[in-house]
């Protein structure tokens, strides 16, 4: 490839298509199932139901500390597989980019995605292209579909809590989010701020061999944070929820710079963390497992399932008074003073 | 976390709630003049806890809350007028004018950008050579300091397509206002911490004589929280009114001699409408003549338009302390922070969004 930055030939379907397809994404994505260049993947059969699941990825910047876009996409739609007990098998993965793009950032974000594809497991099995005008979009767009399978048995969804269940995080909270705010942002902060993106698929895997189903409900407190996922999950299962806000974990760095832009780490993005409800006669074995994997040694319970008013997550204080958590409205705004 | 941490140490702050209930011999009214304090007794779930009678009600210290619905009009206004780009602070972007916001406002195509410092937007001005960028300064004597410096700063670095639209106000004139107003029964005031340091604890002196009003000056962590409701109870309950200050670590007696300095240097005092209040003499800032380049008013010739306070909405009332926000027919009903109405329901540090987000007293 001669250019340097992309052009609207690229998504044209002809030979600078066929140029991109050939030296770029086979070059780092090629596996038995996509390297035929067929209109579809065909797959297996496989026992078990099926999963599957989407999303886009529209992030800026698009390289940021500990990820990128790319690295973004697979490990998104792995973990919305994960969430519902399923074993990812495979994932689509659609670019629009906006003509002018480097060539360059986007040979590293493809490369990023073959990383991320390779170490979690889970191929790139098909793929298509397309490039907008300039101005028309904002350097590249990426959607990633995934198909997993979920056993037979097992029923993982956010309708089964029940009261005396305990909430467990996997880690700390709103390193994603305060990552890409502070970058966007332009603000330089001492210290170490790092996006959490990561897989959790495989800790999820022996969470779900080891508890079974004792493990009630798993969500990924993505965009909205802690605060909104945990809003939906006492939504569908009718219930309360009641955090202890000494229990809430959340590094040094991200509490320091949450303190200066008044920003709440429970509604900042995470993208390698998940929210396990769990019965309460298996919490330990849960958090065993998780503390033996790389993904969840950091969990900890942070609250509980209760009877009360559906839908409301309360948060008691260190000093004993207690307040409303409620989920996210609009984006998280810094404030005036 | 230095200097934080120390503050919301519970084991601390539990024995300060014991002695605030003691300290608490008759019903009392108090007045936390600062956003940011209704913010954080919000989240320290302090007023779940109060003793009973103690009642705190919530003054005119949101910056965005207290700005009229005519400069938003005037600001929305500005932000479509082509060749303009407005830069603010967060919080304003959502608030509602009479017609839409700055949100709708970017949405139609107006150049708004967010950023988290003046000298952000003065950068955005050299970034910009064709834009004629306005920076739209709301907020009180804390943010004044920082927007004076980026004006000298624009004039030093020779950046002539940089403005600021003031609407700036000053925290004393407003407090005197309300005071005045027979029907605001109140005890004491939890003065604002990030104000005071630049304007110092003596500024609430006159309130004291005039008055006879306890007036602590708090930070806010918790410890400063409980520290300075008890300091008021104490005063009331032995009818010796004073100013306090349980903030040494960042306020003096005099304030910040330097930030008051720099502030005269570039603004002068002017007649101010407040959202809810009205216009109070000398208790906004405008531009001085001597850098009237940098001020937008004057380079786009603004007239403020008529503007209307939405119906039914209470925030006048409630930035008086004489409504709370549940008393307000359209509190969570039409005026929602997903579809804020009323300005109390849109800052973070408003009010209504306070109550909202954290569940009321």
């Amino acid at each position: 490839m001669s250019e340097k930055t992309i052009l609207l030939d690229h998504g044209s379907g002809g030979t600078a298509s066929q140029d991109l397809i050939g030296n770029l994404f086979l070059k780092y994505l090629d596996n038995a199932i996509l390297h035929g260049l067929e209109d579809s993947a065909i797959l297996e059969n496989q026992p078990g139901r099926l999963a599957f699941s989407t999303d886009s990825y529209v992030v800026d910047p698009i390289f940021f500390p500990g990820g990128d876009i790319g690295k973004l996409a697979v490990h998104g739609t792995i973990n919305d597989l994960a969430m519902r007990g399923a074993r990812p098998l495979c994932l689509s993965l659609g670019l629009i980019l906006e003509e002018g793009f480097a060539l360059a950032d986007l040979e590293k974000i493809i490369a990023s995605i073959a990383e991320a594809s390779k170490s979690s497991g889970v191929p790139i099995v098909t793929g298509d292209t397309k490039v907008v005008p300039k101005g028309k979009g904002d350097k590249i767009f990426i959607n990633t579909s995934g198909i997993g399978i979920v056993d037979e048995n097992l029923d993982i969804s956010s309708t089964r809590g029940r009261p005396g269940d305990n909430v467990i995080l996997s880690g700390t909270m709103g390193d994603h989010g305060i990552t890409i705010m502070t970058r966007r942002a332009g603000i330089s902060l001492q210290g170490r701020l790092e996006s959490d993106t990561m897989a959790l698929h495989t800790m999820v895997a022996k969470l779900v061999a080891e508890v079974g189903d004792g493990v009630h409900t798993m969500r990924d407190p993505t965009r909205g944070g802690v605060a909104t996922s945990l809003n939906e999950i006492a939504a569908s299962c009718k219930l309360s929820i009641e955090l202890k806000e000494e229990d809430l974990p959340v590094t040094p760095e991200v509490r320091t710079a949450c303190e200066i832009l008044g920003l709440e780490p429970l509604y900042l993005a995470n993208e390698g963390k998940c929210l396990v409800i769990v019965s309460a006669e298996q919490t330990q074995q849960a958090l065993a497992v998780m503390h033996g994997c790389r993904e969840g040694a950091q969990a900890q319970v942070i609250g509980r399932l209760i009877e009360g008013p559906p839908g409301r997550v309360v948060i008691n204080t260190p000093i004993g008074g207690s307040r409303i958590v409620t989920p996210l409205h609009g984006e998280p705004l810094p404030r005036i003073c | 976390m230095k200097y934080v941490d120390e503050f919301r140490d519970s084991a601390l702050a539990r024995p300060l709630l014991a002695e605030l209930k003691k300290s608490c011999t008759r019903p009392l009214r108090v007045m936390e003049v600062c956003g940011s304090h209704t913010m954080a007794i919000f989240r320290n779930g302090i007023r779940s806890i109060l003793p009973e009678g103690f009642e705190l009600i919530s003054g005119p210290g949101c910056p965005v809350c207290v700005t009229s619905a005519s400069h938003m009009d005037a600001f929305i206004a500005m932000a479509d007028q082509p060749g303009v780009r407005v830069a603010i602070f967060g919080d304003l972007f959502r608030v509602p004018g009479s017609t839409g916001s700055l949100a709708n406002a970017s949405s139609r195509g107006a150049k708004v950008d967010i950023v988290y410092s003046p000298m952000d937007a003065l950068d955005l001005a050299a970034a910009n050579p064709r834009d004629l960028v306005v920076f739209l300064g709301v907020g009180f004597e804390t943010t004044t300091p920082g927007i004076a410096a980026t004006i000298k700063a624009a004039k030093l670095r020779k950046i002539t397509n940089f403005t600021v639209f003031s609407t700036h106000k000053v925290m004393p004139p407003p407090l005197t206002a309300l005071l005045d107003d027979p029907e605001l029964r109140i005890d004491g005031l939890l003065c604002p911490g990030h104000v005071s340091s630049i304007i110092g604890a003596g500024a609430y002196q006159v309130l004291v004589d005039k008055y006879r009003l306890a007036c602590v000056v708090a930070g806010f962590e918790t410890v400063d929280l409980l520290n300075g409701l008890i300091l008021l109870a104490r005063q009331v309950a032995n009818g010796a009114p004073a100013v306090e200050n349980t903030y040494p670590r960042a306020v003096s007696w005099e304030g910040n001699p330097r930030a008051l300095k720099m502030v005269a240097e570039i603004f002068e005092p002017v007649d101010m409408e407040w959202r809810g209040l009205g216009v109070i003499p000398e208790s906004g800032l405008r531009i001085r003549p001597d850098y009237s380049e940098f001020d937008a008013e004057k380079r786009l010739d603004v007239v403020l338009p008529e503007a209307e306070e939405a119906k039914g909405c209470r925030c006048g009332e409630i930035l008086k302390g004489k409504s709370s926000p549940p008393e307000c027919p359209l509190f969570n009903t039409r005026c929602t922070p997903a579809n804020p109405i009323g300005p109390c329901m849109v800052s973070s540090e408003g009010t209504c969004a306070a109550y909202q987000k954290y569940g009321g007293a």
